[in-house]
């Protein structure tokens, strides 16, 4: 179907970045201040929204913004792919406004206007790379939230902060410049273009181009945008922890680490493309690589007694899953995989925002200091408990939908080897969640938290929560409205 | 070759030219150091908006010389008076008229001795300058391209800082002797030729041999004027020393000299001798881009960074000129004009911070983003444009060098790419440093924000950051004819 030109893309990515010099001119005002990044976010989401009948109807739209050179420009597009991300991305921006709003404001933090407007920016980005046309676009915008990004994570401006961020820069941009803009330049060299395909078959790389240099090319990609968390490229993530729970929820469990995989997987699906992947065994061996990082963060996770941290790790592991599930190359793998870009969101953000919520009402941050808060905080664990079945796969909770796909896949390429990685896998996740939830419920406060009586935290982070989690299990028992997306991307 | 002449009745090349020197008499005679400050400010820009119609009246399908000028000067001698600009003359004429009114305004409180001389350098230097991008006739650009060398050496000498007459004698005596070699290539070319008409000698095919010692005395004058690995060493002492006007110039006018040079004369009069030499030149480009890059990081003062970040930057445009191709040339022009804006902008930064701290200290200036948040917005987006974030001007510009490149050596290439990233890691580093800086910052609470007169300065730099950036085509269609005679002169 030929593509629609439709203004409504570049709105989509503008009201971000207008919500960005709203919420700077609104200043030290606080309240007018949130209000401009609720409106933002709202008409972010209406807009990504008004998209969804003209993607069902399986249209393609499309917007040029920037016309640079010939073969060369920022425009945007939707399709099925984008949307799943989009949607999702835009949802958690609303909730994460207010959660924010209440994290921010109950700790007292400094320079929030900052923090509000960087956050806006770096959803500017993430919606960009979710609407990208080509590789020079999606470029663009991965760039952008690695730059905006950094104030957030270096928030607290102490010596923590700035390693955290010093890092964080050094790995993002190291990889995208050093690996990423070659194998651009490369494929604009070879192709003339550096527009995504129409379809995930075929890619844009002229046939005649030798397959050590599509391999190499690939390569590039693959560990270039390392935003993704791909082992050994993962070190960055752990790092960013350092920033505000708000940050590590949206960011590095939704926008940040989505924009890398999303990337990753629409440069393997509208650059490389299914059959080139094929041809050149470039799928299976994808697999096998990102298996290690699927067990390998899951085993560090279990050694890790701070929960922001062993989320951190279970984040890294788990966005594997979209790789796997997208270099088995088998329909019901890749729609697996994509699906899960949604449903880890969900879910994860949910963890995040307990982990903070459990930080603004106790001041505790290691799990073995949590033992029994369960019953003084039971929403938020409660929410902790169904976000961790996500995770580990059980049904009803979206992750169940993510891993029954995966192992379809899998079972569909014929590969015993993945289907092994994914049944370990959920026995870890299982084994670094469970007791958590375990010691929350049903282990014996210490008398000092006793004494304490510790109660929920505010309202605005709770009911942030409770909607996390409630549509974790939503998306579990209805998986169709992410599904129609995936089952669109896969003809 | 001949040199069409345009039936063009007005000489506006010539009234460009000696407008400046017109204005600088008149500059003489003031007496108020306030009236002669915003006289030369009026008589600069109303030459750069003069000039403007260069750009108006140019045809872009034609590689001819357009509003040519032709007069006898030296009939004895065949010398002529004979001005004309083409597609790869036109913007760095514009580039000249353009920095000029933000040097006086960059000056205006900066120079507070002798404050009628150091004008009257400025316009002397403008005259100059527009002269040499001008000149069609060899002495006369030999006549242009040294009276530009003796207010240079006074601005360094007389307004510089404490090492000025080093710095002063060492530029002098590094470019005099290019000048000699230079010198010596016109009377040899002279002598074959019988005329000092440029256009004349171009795709002349002579000899190898006398090609050949005609491109190193050319190379020689030129790799030093740019500066190329390792005629380099003037270059940071000069910039350290001269005065925040004397650097702009000499980062965003007097380094393009050298790869103008290139362009001009290298290429078609030595077309053979520059496929020869070719490979040798492509690899100091790669040396200048590690070096220039690994020295700039390093580097605490922040005059020296941004001047080695200018070796690294020129290594891109001869990278992009040697590659002898469309991209690569079209790039390499771009990469001059954006590192005349770019570090022109970051030189003016610079002196900004110098003004009020009395210091170039990476250290000394940390943390200023707080109490200069303007300041630090102008910082952000220099310094990106700086490592060539996409959508900045010098992205463009590196992109297309770096597929130039591709298409003749991809290992040279692949050498030069670490080049990008550590661009990165010493402009990020800077950019850190100065909005943010770490944990311990000296106490800036007593600096003021940018004024009018300061914002004003950087403004228009800042358009052309995101108008080349995003608009690149006014800019590169204008090149385009001329490239492409220029490429065909040189198979």
């Amino acid at each position: 179907m030929e593509p629609v030109h439709d203004i409504r893309l570049l709105l989509a990515i503008l009201a971000p970045l207008i919500g960005a010099g709203l919420v700077m001119a609104a200043g030290k005002r606080p309240n007018l201040r949130e209000a401009c990044s609720f409106l933002a976010a709202v008409t972010l989401f209406g807009i990504t929204v008004s998209l969804v009948p003209d993607i069902r109807a399986g249209r393609t739209l499309r917007f040029m913004v920037f016309d640079l050179l010939p073969g060369l420009s920022v425009s945007l597009r939707a399709d099925a792919l984008s949307m799943i991300f989009a949607v999702a991305a835009s949802f958690l921006w609303i909730v994460t406004v207010f959660y924010s709003a209440g994290y921010m404001r109950g700790l007292k933090e400094h320079a929030q206007t900052r923090f509000n407007t960087c956050f806006a920016l770096a959803l500017f980005g993430a919606i960009g790379c979710a609407f990208s046309d080509n590789l020079l676009t999606l470029y663009l915008f991965y760039e952008i939230v690695s730059v905006t990004t950094y104030p957030l994570v270096a928030h607290h401006q102490d010596e923590e902060g700035y390693e955290g961020g010093k890092k964080y820069l050094v790995y993002l941009t190291a990889t995208a410049k050093g690996l990423v803009l070659p194998a651009m330049v490369l494929i604009y060299v070879l192709n003339g273009n550096l527009d995504f395909a129409g379809n995930i078959r075929t890619g844009i790389i002229p046939p005649d181009v030798h397959r050590g240099i599509v391999t190499a090319l690939y390569v590039c990609c693959l560990l270039g945008f390392a935003k993704n968390g791909i082992m050994p490229l993962h070190h960055w993530l752990p790092g960013a922890m350092v920033a505000p729970t708000p940050v590590s929820a949206l960011l590095h469990a939704v926008a940040v680490v989505k924009v890398g995989v999303f990337s990753t997987v629409r440069v393997m699906l509208y650059v490389f493309g299914v059959e080139r992947m094929d041809a050149l065994n470039l799928g299976l061996p994808t697999a096998y690589f990102v298996s290690f990082t699927i067990l390998g963060a899951s085993i560090i996770a279990l050694g890790k007694d701070n929960l922001k941290l062993r989320l951190a790790y279970s984040t890294v592991s788990q966005l594997s899953y979209v790789i796997l599930g997208v270099a088995l190359l088998t329909p019901a793998a890749i729609e697996g995989g994509l699906i899960h870009i949604a449903n880890h969101a969900f879910s994860k953000i949910t963890l995040f925002f307990c982990a903070g919520a459990i930080y603004v009402a106790t001041h505790k941050k290691n799990i073995s200091e949590m033992s029994g808060l369960g019953r003084a905080m039971p929403f938020t664990f409660g929410a902790f408990a169904i976000a961790s079945l996500s995770m580990i796969g059980a049904p009803p909770v979206g992750g169940f939908i993510s891993k029954w796909y995966l192992l379809l896949g899998a079972l569909d390429a014929g590969s015993i080897g993945i289907m092994v990685v994914l049944v370990v896998s959920t026995l870890l996740n299982a084994a670094y969640f469970a007791p958590v939830v375990y010691q929350a419920f049903f282990g014996k406060p210490s008398e000092e938290d006793t004494h304490h009586g510790f109660k929920e935290a505010h309202p605005a982070m709770v009911v942030p929560i409770s909607i996390c989690a409630i549509i974790s299990v939503v998306i579990g028992l209805y998986p169709d409205f992410f599904m129609q997306f995936a089952r669109a991307v896969v003809p | 070759m001949t040199v069409p002449n345009h039936n063009d009745s007005f000489p506006i090349l010539s009234v460009l030219i000696f407008s400046p020197l017109a204005a600088a008499v008149v500059t003489a005679a003031i007496r108020s150091e306030n009236l002669l400050r915003w006289w030369t400010l009026l008589a600069t820009t109303a030459i750069a908006l003069f000039s403007l119609p260069l750009y108006g009246r140019f045809d872009c399908t034609t590689a001819d010389f357009q509003f040519v000028e032709h007069a006898s000067w030296i009939p004895a001698l065949k010398i002529n008076y004979s001005l004309g600009v083409d597609g790869i003359s036109l913007l760095l004429v514009l580039l000249t008229t353009l920095i000029m009114p933000l040097c006086v305004l960059c000056s205006w409180r900066y120079i507070q001795t002798r404050a009628k001389e150091f004008m009257i350098c400025l316009l002397i230097m403008e005259t100059a300058m527009i002269g040499v991008f001008c000149a069609l006739d060899f002495i006369l650009f030999f006549v242009f391209w040294e009276a530009m060398l003796i207010p240079m050496a006074l601005l360094i000498g007389i307004w510089g800082g404490p090492r000025r007459i080093y710095a002063s004698l060492k530029f002098f005596i590094y470019t005099m002797s290019g000048s000699v070699l230079l010198l010596v290539a016109i009377i040899a070319l002279h002598l074959k030729v019988g005329s000092f008409s440029i256009p004349d000698m171009m795709g002349r095919g002579f000899a190898p041999e006398f090609q050949c010692w005609i491109f190193l005395a050319f190379f020689i004058s030129f790799a030093i004027k740019v500066p190329m690995f390792p005629f380099h060493t003037w270059l940071p002492a000069a910039h350290v020393e001269a005065p925040t006007a004397g650097s702009v110039l000499l980062a965003s006018i007097l380094l393009k000299m050298g790869t103008y040079g290139f362009l001009r004369f290298s290429l078609p009069i030595t077309p053979h001798a520059t496929h020869v030499f070719m490979p040798y030149i492509l690899c100091l480009s790669v040396v200048a881009i590690l070096y220039g890059g690994l020295t700039a990081l390093a580097q605490n003062d922040l005059k020296k960074l941004v001047a080695y970040s200018s070796v690294s930057h020129m290594g891109f445009a001869t990278l992009g000129i040697f590659a002898l191709n469309m991209a690569g040339v079209e790039g390499a022009i771009l990469q001059m004009i954006n590192h005349g804006v770019t570090t022109g902008a970051l030189f003016i930064i610079v002196g900004i911070i110098y003004e009020r701290l009395h210091t170039r200290d990476l250290g000394e200036a940390a943390g200023l983003g707080k109490y200069m948040p303007v300041f630090a917005m102008f910082v952000g987006v220099f310094s990106l444009s700086s490592l060539a974030f996409p959508g900045t001007n010098s992205f463009i510009g590196e992109f297309l060098v770096l597929c130039g490149g591709f298409a003749v050596s991809k290992t040279m290439v692949v050498c030069a790419v670490p080049g990008v990233v550590i661009a990165a890691a010493y402009m990020l580093r800077m950019l850190q440093k100065v909005a943010w800086g770490g944990a311990n910052n000296p106490d800036q609470s007593h600096l003021t924000d940018l004024n009018v007169r300061e914002i004003l300065t950087l403004t228009p730099l800042l358009v052309f950051v995101f108008w080349i950036g995003l608009q690149p085509q006014p800019f590169t269609r204008v090149m385009h004819a001329s490239v492409q005679r220029l490429l065909e002169q040189v198979k």
